[in-house]
């Protein structure tokens, strides 16, 4: 029987700047998105203030004053090189990972033993990361992914889990679901709620208890999937799992994996194009881009390695020649030739905006020649005339293109310039 | 721990390459390094100076307070924050609102810990409960820029 965990890390981007602000620990904190437009993470202390994703920053700034609530602008450059070392460590404790978004992965925790030992090791990596990285993370381990996410729920709500909870039993599959507000189901959603709510149904128990021909007519595939996944049967694949707020297309290579350096960048841009075609598909646009390849940790015989980089882009994109450069290029600043069989590679598309933030469409499509000479011809105006002469309709309207990020913390990890100051007075 | 280590000889014909190839086994914890004999054809010194490498930060001297140990304002450190901090070891901390870097004494009954300075001019500091602190992590390194050109 399949065993999956599913590795969450705890309010992510809160926890990220807490790492180098200690003093905020039990604090409440909250991280703004592009242009500190409105909120995209809280500390728990925020939210028991009630503060909710998606708030506007202008309409609280004097409530977070008035309240001590400490305000960052996304620092995505320190967010996607944390999650490199999150994800580094968790690498160790799985022979298969997967990366599911930029603050979550499933472990392949089948065949170790005992639910105990499952639940020991998992600890362990959960006070690794802790310490290493100082990241707080939480744990699901259940037979389905789903699950997985429902357990890791429960390990991140009560603290007597110590960050880990394992649903191995049927018991405890009932009391979990009957505790679970049945929109808080990986995959029920908003939308599926509302039609269940019809039917008196509320949590995810109530829902599992349905007959599975009527839940099979009615949510067709996707949903009769999510019930049976929480009746214990793995059916869901990685893929087909919904995604929250990024976009990751990933792939295990056949037999001991891909060494070709070509094969490898065939695969990188194929998961890109396949990720920018659901991205485009959802009218959204990206900031952020990771690639990832990793060897087996299979075969102890085999040497191996962890590729893992983050592309920032200074203007959030959809374009489909760009975001492939940067895909080739990231893996490219990583890759060593013939050194090692790489597994497993995907790409993750994060920081995800409404399209309408985006500089227009028809300046960022395909014939980069084209594109090229209208930015010529745009910057020779603009340096003729003054800064934003000419700009483009829907581009921010700060003045010479600034996104507006007043509150961001520095980049420690990844400019040199920007390290940690030890005050040695 | 293998180490090993060859010099090929230097000609007095300076047009030919000096290689130090350096294979090591070890130093990457979690990161088994390539097949051993397949030597690399640099010194990395990400390789001998970072053990884990997701544990290491690297942060800048501001202060002299430890010149007597010598680090001096404006190094650079490498730190390891998968280390517990062990007597005796230089440990960045995090005491009332900022980062500083001291050496870690416990005392006899390990009861209490104190923050060492290592020039005169400066106080130990006590750590008590009445302080916010946190260890943060473990000194491995300090690197220091000698030619000022």
């Amino acid at each position: 029987m399949a065993l999956y965990g599913l590795a969450d890390c705890n309010n992510f981007f809160v926890s990220c700047e807490r790492v180098f602000r200690p003093d905020l620990n039990g604090k409440p904190v909250v991280v703004l998105s592009n242009n500190d437009g409105c909120v995209i993470a809280r500390s728990n202390e925020s939210k028991a203030l009630g503060v909710k994703m998606g708030d506007p920053f202008f309409k609280l700034e004097r409530f977070f004053d008035e309240n001590g609530v400490t305000v960052f602008s996304g620092n995505y450059v320190l967010y996607g090189d944390i999650s490199r070392r999150v994800m580094g460590l968790l690498s160790k404790y799985t022979p298969q990972l997967d990366i599911y978004s930029i603050d979550e992965a499933f472990l392949d925790f089948s065949g170790m033993g005992s639910s105990d030992k499952v639940v020991a090791h998992a600890r362990a990596m959960v006070r690794e990361v802790r310490q290493s990285v100082g990241i707080p993370i939480s744990v699901g381990i259940a037979p389905t992914r789903t699950l997985a996410k429902v357990a890791s729920r429960f390990a991140k709500k009560y603290e007597g889990y110590h960050g880990v909870c394992i649903i191995d039993t049927d018991e405890k599959r009932k009391k979990a679901l009957q505790l679970l507000p049945v929109g808080d189901v990986f995959g029920i959603g908003r939308r599926f709620q509302k039609t269940l709510e019809l039917y008196n149904v509320k949590t995810a128990y109530d829902f599992v208890s349905l007959s599975e021909d009527w839940v099979k007519g009615t949510f067709k595939v996707p949903g009769w999937r999510t019930y049976r996944e929480l009746k214990g049967d793995d059916c869901i694949e990685l893929g087909d799992l919904p995604a929250k707020q990024s976009i990751c297309n990933s792939r295990s290579f056949a037999g001991s994996g891909e060494t070709d350096r070509t094969k490898l960048e065939e695969a990188i841009a194929d998961f890109t194009a396949q990720a920018v075609r659901k991205l485009r598909q959802q009218h959204s646009a990206c900031g952020q881009l990771t690639v990832f390849a990793y060897t087996s940790r299979f075969r102890p015989d085999l040497p191996s390695d962890m590729i893992h980089c983050n592309v920032a882009f200074a203007n959030p994109t959809a374009d489909l020649a760009e975001l492939t450069a940067a895909a080739l290029r990231g893996l490219r600043s990583c890759y060593r030739d013939g050194l090692f069989a790489y597994k497993k590679a995907g790409v993750l598309l994060w920081n995800i905006v409404p399209e309408s933030h985006v500089v227009a469409d028809v300046f960022s499509t395909e014939g980069s020649e084209k594109r090229k000479s209208l930015m010529q011809a745009i910057d020779n105006i603009n340096r003729k005339n003054g800064r934003n002469t000419v700009h483009m309709a829907v581009a921010p309207q700060q003045k010479g293109y600034v996104i507006k990020s007043e509150h961001r913390s520095p980049q420690y990890t990844t400019d040199i310039r920007q390290i940690i100051r030890l005050k040695v007075r | 721990m293998k180490f090993e280590v060859t010099l090929h000889t230097i000609d007095s014909d300076n047009s030919s390459s000096v290689n130090i190839p350096l294979a090591d086994g070890g130093i990457k914890a979690g990161f088994p390094s390539p097949a051993q004999d397949e030597a690399l054809d640099v010194i990395d010194l990400n390789r001998e100076l970072v053990r884990h490498p997701e544990a290491t930060f690297y942060a800048r001297v501001d202060g002299n307070s430890l010149q007597n140990a010598g680090i001096c304002d404006g190094d650079l450190v490498v730190i390891d924050k998968s280390l517990q901090a062990r007597d005796g070891d230089f440990v960045a901390a995090f005491i009332d609102g900022e980062f500083t870097l001291k050496q870690f004494k416990l005392d006899d009954d390990g009861r209490g810990a104190w923050l060492m300075p290592a020039n005169d001019q400066y106080a130990p500091i006590r750590v008590t409960s009445d302080n916010q602190f946190v260890v943060w992590g473990v000194l491995t390194y300090t690197i220091k820029k000698l030619c000022k050109r």
